[in-house]
């Protein structure tokens, strides 16, 4: 019984730490990178699919989108044609959904949605959650 | 005190022994930041690391001259793709524009907005030239025949799709904007949307340099 008792305390613990404790982090870019040799590897009809066409960012946490091409050609990536070795970095200050036209993705069109800053506790638990499965899987 | 047997207090030990280890994943997996804890860019806008340099290109203006991007070397460009018959993006882009240079008042000598067509069918410099200054007298449009324009867009990496509606069509095109700063790089892009405040916020920056 009194196993059972400490292991509510724990849990309610873990929860209102989730829901409480600000969530500090050491960036808020959200990094994503054309690998060397991706062009070669389209080239020889293999599938490679780098940025996704829905992004989800959060306001003050992570509301930086950052696209680096490390491969030896230009590549469309997102928004924007890249140079190689070029980084672009787009900061985002108001929530909202975006849409850019991306020729990249087969529906052509890429979203990046960015979420209000998660202020109150339910809305840092499920933050903390979404950030443990996404991290998970 | 039966209940405090080997077997409790070794569950008792495991559930505390989760509490920091769920909490160090936690944070562990908030690969974000909270506000503050790194230095927000300078710009509103995107920022390319390294620029480049705008691509060169030889249009028509809608000034009547030959458009060229290399002329604009001094100034700070805003550079937009679109055309004349767009009911959506392009007024409201070229609306912002306007008030941005309004508001940066005598410095906005130093900025020059170009707007290159996507429809070269509709849009001749005439149409160009009439439409920009219902916006700004300032603003250069700039045309060409469609193999020239579709190598200007490669070169920008800008998109056009021409979507028909019955006889009519419209296109669907990359609606952000780019600011090429006095050298004549690519310094940063703008996504649609953006207030002329931090269009204003940008071009000084760009401007002060």
């Amino acid at each position: 019984m009194r196993a059972g008792l400490v292991l509510a305390i724990v849990g309610v613990g873990v929860l209102a730490w989730a829901g409480f404790a600000p969530i500090h982090t050491a960036s808020r870019d959200q990094i994503f990178e054309i690998p060397k040799g991706t062009w070669a590897s389209r080239m020889a009809g293999k599938k490679v699919a780098i940025l996704p066409d829905h992004i989800r960012l959060t306001l003050g946490v992570r509301d930086i989108l950052v696209l680096k091409n490390h491969d030896d050609v230009p590549q469309i990536f997102g928004p924007t044609l890249m140079m190689p070795g070029q980084n672009f970095r787009l900061p985002f200050e108001r929530a909202a959904e975006y849409q850019f036209a991306c020729t990249a993705h087969a529906s052509g069109q890429m979203t990046i949605v960015v979420e209000p800053n998660p202020e109150t506790p339910w809305a840092r638990i499920r933050w903390r959650v979404r950030e443990l499965l996404d991290t998970l899987s | 005190m039966s209940a405090w047997g080997p077997r409790t207090v070794a569950r008792m030990c495991l559930a505390l022994a989760c509490v920091p280890l769920v909490a160090t994943t936690l944070v562990a997996t908030a690969p974000g930041a909270s506000a503050g804890a790194s230095e927000m860019p300078a710009l509103k806008a995107g920022v390319f690391d390294p620029p480049r340099q705008a691509p060169e290109f030889t249009l028509q203006g809608s000034n009547g001259a030959e458009l060229k991007m290399s002329a604009f070397r001094g100034k700070v460009v805003l550079l937009a793709f679109g055309f004349t018959s767009c009911t959506e993006v392009c007024p409201t882009t070229l609306a912002v524009f306007a008030d941005a240079r309004r508001k940066l008042g005598p410095a906005a000598s130093g900025v020059q907005v170009v707007y290159i067509t996507v429809d070269p069918e509709r849009d001749g410099p005439e149409r160009m030239k009439k439409y920009l200054a219902g916006f700004d007298k300032s603003f250069i449009g700039g045309t060409g025949s469609p193999a020239q324009l579709a190598a200007v867009r490669k070169d920008y990496g800008i998109s056009a799709e021409k979507k028909m509606y019955g006889r009519d069509y419209t296109y669907v095109h990359s609606s952000f904007v780019y600011l090429i700063d006095r050298r004549g790089r690519i310094r940063a892009l703008m996504p649609y949307g953006h207030s002329p405040d931090d269009y204003v916020h940008d071009l000084k920056i760009l401007l002060g340099e």
